[in-house]
């Protein structure tokens, strides 16, 4: 008897949280000012490189998107690739062709050979884009959020369809904080309206509890939206969004495994996961609401 | 004067004061420290905590701080077990006395200067001062293993206990397996921490699972902590056995089984670093002969609470009566059910993850691989926590109400709040990231209220303690008078 009462209580408080949660009302459309086209120029040269500040030089410049690539930029993106044929719809999914990686046969390593892999799950209840059969456009309010529940393939194609790359973890780690070994792309503090991370209490976490949803790119600039004071948190390079918001895929691929990394932490993590050299991993057509990308392109 | 003399000797010299002292200073590191967590963070006590210390804490050197805590805590519940050990196991009351000084000079240096070390500026003094008091652990360690020799003919075996050859007591060479285990294991994190010296780059094993380039150093620092842990998990088996006086026939097959169990984690553990891929068989073979051990010693344990409640009359008794009489004594059939908790919590998530790694935990992003595996280690770590509670309050004498009213809600909170966080842990399996936070937020909530609750009945348990020695013939008092001074 003594134990009847707790364990209903534990039964009841499960059942309860095991409701699907409600899905994000549409987003108040917040303007930022910061423009998602923009790149900035990353010099060539050395910097300190992860938690243990090694040197590490890279020897040519290139530039960096100033935000993550945005749900409006990846639709337009979709619409032009699929009528270029770039990618292609199977199975009510985007896939595209991608030339397979060399295989080691390591312990957990999987093979990917070439083939079509996936881009985009169209109709997954994290990705903010609709298709209507024809095009693709964006759910209302989430237009200049990072589109997130792309796979790695989806990103590094839509990087090359723009003439760019992935960025390596080496050029993603260089821009987020240059050269002066900083854990964060702005110092080495964190306050809880300078980065959008786990209970950061910003605007997008209301009714969605501490995970939240994503903030506008560039959204952590000084501005004050609504009575929320932000405190501006760009990189050395003037690059947003570097620390948490979403995950951004990394270009890399390592010999003898199958995994891709990405960098940055997210709105679903804790402050200290969006160090710079933080690093989580997951397989290349793996996608999820936290995770989005931007794209490193030659200098001019 | 006398009376402060008297009180020192309790504290600093008697079994029972000593281990008051090591569970006092956990509490209070715990209690510390632990405001800097992530739902303390989240509180905002975090941010408070570092304003009214002054403290900057360098992201930097988060890894490091959270090593060096880790380590401190770990080294006060070695020394805890090893106050235990020497009281239960005959030895020479010069060999008790010195092992005991030792080791516990050395874990409050440790405790003390790691703490001030990480969190308060990183004077190298410290550091030297947390060095220090390692080794003499590590000292302490080797006087145990030589008090403990199972070859002294002075020490056979109890009767009806497990008996080797000439009268060898196994449950005695049981212990010093375990302890000769652990010297070599604190040497396998040792020797890689010196080897790197002050060059060494801290990590913790959660973020480098996945890496396919590990290095020796890296390896051999992921064994030595799963090893700790273990053979720490070992050591208590011994003492829960010891303190139910194990024996008979489950006895006899428990030893064996133990010690062998012993050597061959302990070896697999060690062949992680040149061959592991084939250490993780020898390390599976080690867990079942330990676990077997461990359910003999359940099932003794289970059937004499029974026995001894029932007065023999067993035979005659119904289910109810049985159950009634197996749950009358909360602390004893708390430190049992942990162990069998344990499993539900630890081992067959722990086997789930090992069979399904490829299939299921490595399609998931790291980041919850990870969450998977500090939850796993952190339970284990708590339910350790907890017998050792129930062993140590059944020492104190605590009688009538209060041992019902402490046994079963350390055993429901703990239980809930490992239950919540196993669940936690294994999130992605049941629920999308997307549709998580409810779930989130009710198990959080769980663990939270699970853990706040074991916390208030342990300070209840420490501030009577306190506020006992200010008492002039207070429990200390008669406790000192149980045990001659060492």
């Amino acid at each position: 008897m003594k134990l009847i009462v707790p364990l209903l209580i534990i039964v009841t408080a499960l059942i309860v949280a095991c409701a699907a949660a409600q899905a994000p009302s549409t987003p108040p459309r917040v303007e930022t000012g910061v423009d998602p086209e923009v790149w900035a120029t990353v010099p060539a040269g050395e910097f300190l490189f992860g938690p243990h500040n090694h040197p590490v030089k890279i020897d040519y410049a290139y530039e960096i998107m100033v935000t993550d690539v945005t749900n409006a930029q990846y639709a337009r993106y979709l619409n032009r690739a699929l009528a270029d044929g770039r990618v292609k719809l199977a199975n009510h999914q985007v896939v595209g062709a991608y030339p397979g990686d060399k295989f080691t046969g390591r312990r957990h390593e999987k093979q990917i050979l070439a083939g079509d892999y996936l881009h985009v799950p169209i109709g997954d209840k994290d990705l903010r884009l609709v298709y209507d059969e024809k095009t693709f456009t964006v759910k209302p309010g989430y237009e200049n959020h990072p589109v997130v529940a792309i796979t790695w393939f989806g990103a590094k194609a839509y990087c090359e369809y723009n003439g760019g790359w992935l960025p390596t973890e080496a050029e993603w780690e260089k821009a987020a904080r240059s050269s002066d070994g900083r854990a964060y792309p702005w110092g080495n503090t964190i306050a809880l309206n300078q980065a959008n991370f786990y209970s950061s209490r910003d605007p997008f976490e209301k009714g969605l509890g501490a995970q939240g949803g994503t903030t506008p790119v560039g959204f952590y600039n000084g501005k004050m939206y609504d009575g929320y004071q932000t405190l501006d948190a760009p990189s050395p390079y003037g690059l947003y969004d570097m620390a948490g918001n979403v995950w951004q895929w990394t270009g890399d691929i390592y010999e003898g495994m199958h995994y891709r990394y990405m960098r940055g932490g997210s709105k679903g993590v804790y402050g200290y996961n969006l160090r710079v050299w933080s690093r989580n991993s997951a397989e290349p057509d793996y996608y999820g609401p936290s995770t989005g990308f931007r794209c490193a392109r030659q200098s001019k | 004067m006398q009376g402060s003399v008297d009180r020192y000797n309790f504290l600093f010299r008697s079994t029972k004061g000593l281990v008051l002292v090591a569970i006092a200073l956990i509490g209070l590191a715990t209690a510390f420290f632990g405001m800097l967590s992530g739902p303390m963070a989240e509180l905002g006590i975090r941010d408070a905590w570092v304003r009214l210390f002054n403290r900057s804490l360098n992201p930097i050197e988060r890894e490091g701080r959270i090593v060096m805590l880790y380590h401190t805590i770990a080294m006060a519940v070695v020394a805890i077990e090893t106050y235990i050990i020497t009281a239960i196991i005959p030895m020479k009351q010069p060999q008790r006395a010195n092992i005991n000084a030792t080791i516990t000079v050395g874990y409050i240096a440790a405790m003390l200067g790691g703490l001030v070390f990480a969190y308060f500026g990183h004077n190298w003094i410290f550091h030297g001062i947390f060095i220090a008091g390692q080794a003499l652990i590590f000292f302490a360690g080797v006087l145990l293993a030589i008090a403990l020799s199972p070859w002294n003919k002075e020490y056979r075996a109890r009767p009806g206990s497990a008996m080797g050859p000439g009268g060898m007591d196994l449950e005695r060479a049981a212990f010093f397996t375990m302890a000769v285990a652990t010297l070599g294991s604190a040497l396998f994190g040792a020797v890689p921490a010196s080897f790197s010296g002050n060059g060494f780059e801290t990590f913790l094993a959660e973020d480098v699972v996945r890496e396919v380039h590990k290095d020796a150093l890296q390896l051999s620092v992921i064994g030595h902590l799963h090893i700790m842990l273990t053979l720490i998990a070992v050591a208590l088996a011994l003492i829960v056995g010891r303190w139910l006086d194990f024996k008979g026939r489950l006895h006899r097959w428990a030893m064996p089984l133990m010690i062998a169990g012993t050597i061959v984690i302990t070896l697999g553990v060690w062949l992680v670093v040149p061959f592991e891929e084939i250490a993780h068989y020898v390390i599976y073979v080690g867990s079942v002969f330990i676990l077997l051990a461990a359910l003999f010693l359940v099932i003794f344990g289970f059937d004499k609470l029974m026995r001894e409640r029932l007065e023999q009359k067993i035979a005659q008794a119904n289910i109810a009566q049985k159950i009634g009489a197996l749950l009358h004594d909360p602390l004893k059939f708390g430190a049992l059910w942990q162990m069998v908790y344990m499993n539900f919590v630890v081992t067959f998530i722990g086997l789930f993850m090992a069979i399904r790694l490829d299939k299921v935990i490595r399609v998931w992003p790291q980041r919850e691989e990870r969450i998977t595996l500090t939850g796993h280690w952190h339970i284990l770590a708590g339910i350790i926590a907890t017998i050792i509670l129930f062993y140590y309050a059944d020492t104190l004498g605590l009688k009538g109400k209060a041992r019902q009213l402490f046994g079963w809600f350390v055993i429901v909170a703990s239980d809930v709040a490992f239950g919540a966080a196993a669940f936690f842990a294994t999130k992605r399996l049941y629920v999308s990231e997307s549709a998580q936070q409810p779930l989130v937020d009710a198990v959080m909530l769980m663990v939270d209220a699970g853990l706040a609750t074991v916390l208030v009945a342990l300070a209840i348990l420490m501030v009577w303690r306190l506020l006992d020695l200010f008492r002039k013939d207070g429990w200390w008092k008669k406790e000192l008078g149980e045990e001659v001074p060492q």
